[in-house]
Parts: structure tokens; C-alpha cells; sequence
């Protein structure tokens, strides 16, 4: 499933493959401006409405249509501040802006997981490492079997199981992702050499308890339990919501894995190639994207991962022809489509099964279209 | 409710104050904190961050604005002379300039008047002309600089400003009013014509009620002022008869600092010079200064330049920065760089030379760097 999919380029090609996508890049950092920060202040303000929103109706929770309402608006506003604000800010997509409040070195998010642990543990050794096996640390998180090339063992059988209770609690999943959970399982690392990012979790983690499952529900009195249950259950649409476009980034059909032989020396053309090949987009509206982060145009923010994230639904018509252009596949497909692949990858990896080469043909439609132009190398 | 204008906060305001400062309110408002909710229901409502919020704008010559602030409970005033740092979002980007306070230290409690001149290329300067309304909400810091009066305020004064340098030494004249002071106090002001005079009529105000004051518009280009040309030693021999001994403050571009030195040590005189350039910051990119001087601000360490990425660079000097991916990918290493311009290895790029964040990695000097590593 690797270079041999892949359709053979030379390095002319690549790298003239790589200049036309810095060409994008850099054209869209030339035009960086009062449309972006406008846009990112309008979502800042959006979250913030939703959130003083979201809390007040659940004092009111006795009612169950407030109820229900304030764990929307709260569902919604953890989910803008996590994906469309809190991941694309860290990533330094407004960095430019100069403004401290939006300054991908500090800020924090209404996430149990630390910004710091997540600063290294994604925008580094993911985005560097995308989908290279042993290196990408979010190919099943050290917890799920999410490729072949993951050498099956019996505890894999509960797969399915590990991935229900992930997606359920993926906040704290995230949370834990940089302590390597598999490294502590195999006894290759002890929680004594964790003890820093211990300390980092818990600290984080119990502001995050303190405020949803203690303070805001000691306000509410005697509403306190109708206030517990909402901010539980808006945490819970948040982590399942998240799981899912996260989990449709890199592992639905169609999206490929590399070792880390082949990517050992690679240029800024190749490094560009892996993250189309290793990345799938989910096709919708523009609300859907906004509540995705625009995630859904995770090959663009695999491309340019620190540009503001709006920006992808333009580059992406660019990119795709570009795609076209080079004969390199550009995954994408609606949400139901692109997860329906990725649930049932995670059920048929809890049985055993060889690896790399075997595979089961890719079963969503990838548009691989010939190369259009002869590519003079 | 928070800022209101009053000497005295009522005590609703400051009971409201403590409760959104409370660790409480801190907590419920985690991770972001009070001020990112404040703000979004007026901007300068922050606990956390001196803001202040234009209340009048007024153009007083054709090149000026006048912008009187009300910044919020955390100003803490300020002393005749010294400067405060404005910070307004331009196309997206938030820009920081430095401006005196032209009012008087004793003036209306809470008000800050500002007198900005438009400077060709100027961002900041061009952006309040243009956009500076009653409402406008911009970040001020505290007032700081040493450039005022000493507390026993000298005998004989002569104040000499050009151009928009004439907002500190008006700050220290209203001051002076304000207080009483009844020594003599010549105000002499350079500007280019009648069309360019700020403050004409305050400073003709001034000088009718005060008897120890005179003032003295200059015009360097046209007739119709009380002198013509650049200051030189007949200028001062005009405002200064009969080799009167002063202390001088001087606010202007550098050139007539340089006079008012010259003249002054010319005659003999040994009475203090205190003074205070405003330079408009240049924009003009300059070409690649090979060989310029890396300076790491928190380390105290400097270093000629190797031509490598200020990452390199860093490690090579014995600092353990931060750091990731090393292609400009992660941002690990994003550090702020307070002065110079580096030039981006991806696009050849060329940054501005005021104080921004940048990816060491990716970043090479271009010229003298200062970081804040």
C-alpha cells in the first residue's frame, strides 16, 4: 500500500510537484488580513455566546426543552473551541496576528489535554510523521489496531470495544496520548519517567473537572444534578463528534501508510505527497465544515498546516487540480461513507490478519484520474 | 460599568470588579479567563489588560489627529514627557507605536489626549487618520520614559519641539499651568507652515493667561510665523535675550536636537540639554547585511551571524530552544523576535523589523536580530 500505489514520479516532477504548492502557500500568506482575523473573531465570538448560553439554560435544566438546548449550544461551543479555534490556533494559523489571546505558543482549550502536551504530541510529531508506522503515534493512538502493519496480538480482539470507550472519552484519550500508554503497557517506559506529564494532565484535567462536574453544578443547587448530567453530556457529543472527524483524517479506505525506510530522506515534494496519500477529506456544507475545524479539508491542513483553516475550502479546488495534474489520488467522500470505512477497518483488524500487500481493495471511489499533462521530467 | 469615568469607582463597580476578579470567576471561566468574556461585551472591560476607548477625535492641523482616550480602571497616569505605547489591529495585525501624551498630568482624571501625525508609509500613524471614531477601543501601556521635569521644577525654562514632538513639552507646559508655576517658560515650536501648526490656539490660550509664558511658532517653510527657517543660534538669542541662563528640553527629529546641542555649547552655556528624538520607524527593506549580530535578549549573549537558521544558531551559542520538526511544519519553536529582520528559507521572504513571533527553524538574520530567547 505504499509506493507501489503511488503513481511514479520523478524527482523533477516532485519537486516541481512541491513548487506549485508552495506557490499556494505562500500566495495566501501574501493576502493574510482583516478577512481572517475578522473570521476568527467571529467564531471566538460565536463559542463564547454558545458557552454563556449553553450554561445558563442548563440552570434551568427542570425544563427539559432548556435542558436540551443548553446542552446543545454547550455540545457546540466545546466543539468550535476545541476544533474551528483551539486546534487550528495551536497550530500557529494566526500567529501573525500578534495578538497574545491567539498565540499558538500559549494558548488553552476547554480540553482535558494540555496545550503544551498537545503542541508536541500533534503539530510536531504527527504532523511531521504523518501516517509513517512507528513514528505517527496516531495511527490507533497506542490503543486501537488502525493498520496491518500492526502486528496482531489478542488484545486486539477488543478493538471494537477500545474504540467505543475512546471515542466516548476522547478527551482524556487525547489527554493521555502523549504519555504512550503502549510504551508503559510493554514495560518499555515506567509511569515514574511520566511523572512531568503526570503532573501536566492531572493539573489541566482537574480545572476541566473542577469546572464542569463541580462548580457549575454547586451554582445551579438544587439544579445541580441537571447541570452535572448536561455538562457530562455535552463532553460526550464533543468527544464522539471530534473521534469521528478525527478518525475520518487518516483511516479511511484508500488512505495509505509508510515506513520509515521509504521516507528516510525525503524531499519537500515527497514529504507533500505523503500527506495527500495519507489524508481523506469529508465533503459538506459550510456549517459542517466550520464544526469540523475544517478538518474536513484535512489534505489541505496536512499541506499547510498553519494556515488558517478557513482558507482550505479555497486552496482545496487548487490543490485537487494540481492532484489531478501529477496522477496523486485526493481522497474524499461524505462523513457517513468515509467513517462507515473506518468502523468497519477497526472491527476487521480485531481478527487476525497479514500485512501490507493483502489488503482488501479499497472500497470508496478514489478519484486517480491519468496524469492529464505529459510531465516532462 | 467597570470604566465609567469618575474619580472615585462607585461601589458597585468595584464590588462587580472583585467578583470577576475572584478565583471563582476564574475558575467557571477556565481556560480562557474573565477578560476573553468581558471583552466581547465591551472591549475595554479587561481586568487583566490596559485598554482604553477613544472618547473625541478633533484635527486640529492638516497632517494631526487629536484622539482623547479613557482607558480603563488599570491606568495608572502619568508624568509630563514620558510616552505610552498604543496598539491598534491594522488589516488584521496588531501594531504597536509609541506616543506623549500632550495633556496635562493633572488634567482630567482618566483622559489621555494624543496628538498623532501622519507619516507617509506610517501604518499606524495612517490607520487612526483614516479610522480613529468616537468608540474606537485601541491597548495602551503604562506610561514610562524618562524624558520629563525633575520634581523642583527649574527656574527658567525653554521648551523647543518640532513637528509631533511638540506633544511632550505641551504635556509638561499644561502641566506647569496647572500647577501654578510662575517662572518663565518660552514654548518655541518648528513647524513646516500655518497649515501644519497643531495646537495654535491652545498654545495662544496658554501664553494670554499665563504671563511667565510666551510661545513662538516657527515656520521652517513659509512667513507668517513668529521666526522663519531652522533653528540656529539667533533663533535662541530671540527666545533667550540676553544670554539668560535655562534649562532646555528639546522633543524633535534628531536634526534639531543636534542645533539646539551645537548652539548651545556655541555659547557657552551649561545649563542642562535634556531632549528626546522621535524617529518615524523606516520601512524601507533593506538587502541582506551579511555579518550582522544575533542577540539573545534573555540570555545576554550576542554573537556575529553564521548566515545559519537562528535555530542553529541558538544551539550553536549553548541555548536549548525549543523545537520540533526543523522544516517549519510543528511551530515549536516559534520564539518572538524583538528587533531586526530575518528572511524566511521556504520563501526568501523578507519580515518587517518590528517585534513579532517567528520559527527559528525556518529563519536566518537578515542584518542585526535580537530574540527574546
Amino acid at each position: 500500500m505504499t509506493a507501489t500505489a503511488a503513481p511514479a514520479l520523478t524527482d523533477e516532477q516532485l519537486d516541481a510537484f512541491g513548487s506549485e504548492l508552495d506557490a499556494i502557500r505562500e500566495r495566501v500568506l501574501a493576502d493574510l488580513g482583516a478577512r481572517d482575523a475578522d473570521y476568527i473573531r467571529g467564531v471566538i465570538r460565536a463559542q463564547r455566546g454558545l458557552e454563556v448560553a449553553g450554561r445558563g439554560l442548563l440552570f434551568l435544566g427542570f425544563l427539559p426543552p432548556a435542558w436540551l438546548g443548553g446542552v446543545a449550544a454547550l455540545s457546540l461551543s466545546k466543539i468550535l473551541d476545541n476544533m474551528e479555534i483551539g486546534h487550528n490556533v495551536m497550530h500557529g494559523q494566526y500567529d501573525w496576528m500578534e495578538d497574545p489571546a491567539l498565540s499558538g505558543t500559549s494558548f488553552e482549550w476547554d480540553s482535558a489535554c494540555p496545550s503544551e502536551q498537545w503542541r508536541h504530541s500533534h503539530n510536531y510529531m504527527h504532523h511531521t510523521h504523518t501516517n509513517i508506522v512507528g513514528r505517527d503515534r496516531d495511527i490507533g493512538y497506542g490503543v486501537l489496531r488502525m493498520s496491518e502493519e500492526q502486528r496482531w496480538h489478542p488484545y486486539y480482539l477488543g478493538n471494537p470495544v477500545y474504540a467505543v470507550v475512546l471515542a466516548l472519552l476522547f478527551q482524556w484519550g487525547v489527554a493521555l496520548h502523549d504519555l504512550e500508554v503502549e510504551q508503559l503497557r510493554t514495560g518499555r517506559a515506567s509511569l515514574a519517567d511520566r511523572r512531568e506529564l503526570l503532573r501536566g494532565i492531572w493539573r489541566k484535567g482537574g480545572r476541566q473537572v473542577l469546572k464542569d462536574y463541580v462548580l457549575f453544578p454547586a451554582l445551579a443547587g438544587p439544579g445541580a444534578p441537571q447541570v452535572l448530567a448536561g455538562n457530562a453530556a455535552a463532553n460526550v457529543v464533543r468527544n464522539v463528534w471530534s473521534f469521528m472527524i478525527i478518525f475520518c483524517g487518516h483511516f479511511p479506505d484508500g488512505t495509505q501508510e509508510f515506513s520509515l525506510e521509504e521516507t528516510a530522506e525525503e524531499s519537500r515534494g515527497q514529504w507533500y505527497r505523503r500527506q495527500l496519500l495519507g489524508s481523506a477529506n469529508l465533503t459538506g456544507g459550510k456549517l459542517f465544515h466550520v464544526l469540523s475545524g475544517n478538518l474536513s479539508h484535512q489534505i489541505e491542513h496536512h499541506l499547510f498546516p498553519d494556515l488558517p483553516a478557513h482558507r482550505y475550502g479555497e486552496i482545496a479546488v487548487e490543490v485537487k487540480g494540481i492532484c489531478a495534474r501529477y496522477g496523486i489520488a485526493y481522497n474524499s467522500g461524505p462523513l457517513p461513507r468515509q467513517f462507515g470505512t473506518v468502523v468497519r477497518k477497526i472491527a476487521r483488524l480485531a481478527l487476525p490478519s497479514r500485512p501490507r500487500g493483502e489488503a482488501t481493495p479499497p472500497a470508496v471511489e478514489v478519484a486517480r484520474p491519468e496524469p492529464a499533462l505529459a510531465l516532462a521530467g | 460599568m467597570f470604566t465609567e469615568l469618575s474619580t472615585r469607582p462607585l461601589p458597585a463597580r468595584r464590588l462587580a470588579r472583585r467578583v470577576a476578579g475572584s478565583g471563582l470567576v476564574g475558575a467557571l471561566t477556565y481556560p480562557h479567563g474573565v477578560d476573553r468574556y468581558l471583552e466581547l461585551v465591551r472591549p475595554r472591560w479587561t481586568l487583566n489588560e490596559l485598554r482604553a476607548e477613544v472618547v473625541a477625535v478633533r484635527r486640529s492641523a492638516t497632517d494631526s489627529v487629536t484622539l482623547t482616550l479613557a482607558p480603563n480602571d488599570l491606568w495608572t497616569g502619568f508624568e509630563a514627557g514620558q510616552h505610552v505605547a498604543v496598539t491598534v489591529v491594522v488589516d488584521g495585525v496588531r501594531r504597536t507605536r509609541f506616543y506623549s501624551p500632550a495633556g496635562s498630568a493633572h488634567g482630567a482624571p482618566g483622559q489621555v489626549e494624543l496628538t498623532v501625525r501622519r507619516h507617509a508609509g506610517g501604518l499606524v500613524s495612517q490607520h487612526l487618520h483614516d479610522h480613529a471614531r468616537v468608540g474606537t477601543v485601541v491597548g495602551l501601556g503604562a506610561a514610562a520614559g524618562d524624558f520629563v521635569l525633575p520634581a523642583r521644577r527649574p527656574e527658567r525654562l525653554l521648551l523647543i519641539s518640532g513637528g509631533s514632538g511638540i506633544t511632550p513639552l505641551l504635556s509638561m507646559l499644561r502641566t506647569l499651568c496647572d500647577e501654578g508655576h510662575d517662572a518663565p517658560v518660552a514654548f518655541l515650536h518648528y513647524a513646516r507652515g500655518r497649515e501644519h501648526l497643531a495646537y495654535r490656539e491652545e498654545l495662544a490660550e496658554l501664553a494670554a493667561r499665563h504671563r511667565n509664558v510666551r510661545v513662538l511658532n516657527a515656520f521652517t517653510r513659509e512667513d507668517g510665523g513668529d521666526l522663519r527657517g531652522h533653528f540656529g543660534p539667533d533663533h535662541l538669542r530671540h527666545v533667550l535675550s540676553g544670554g539668560a541662563a535655562a534649562e532646555a528640553y528639546v522633543c524633535g527629529p534628531s536634526a534639531l536636537l543636534e542645533s539646539v546641542r551645537g548652539a548651545w555649547s556655541a555659547q557657552g552655556r551649561s545649563t542642562p540639554v535634556r531632549s528626546e528624538s522621535f524617529v518615524p520607524p523606516a520601512y524601507a527593506p533593506s538587502g541582506d547585511e551579511l555579518g550582522g549580530t544575533v542577540r539573545f535578549g534573555r540570555s545576554e549573549l550576542s554573537q556575529a551571524s553564521s548566515g545559519a537558521t537562528l535555530l542553529e544558531q541558538a544551539e550553536a551559542a549553548g541555548l536549548t530552544p525549543a523545537y520540533g520538526c526543523r522544516m517549519g511544519i510543528c511551530h515549536t519553536c516559534t520564539c518572538r523576535k524583538l528587533a531586526g529582520r530575518v528572511r524566511d528559507v521556504r520563501s526568501g521572504e523578507l519580515s518587517s523589523a518590528e517585534a513579532e513571533s517567528i520559527q527559528l527553524c525556518v529563519s536566518v538574520p537578515a542584518g542585526d536580530v535580537e530574540l527574546d530567547l
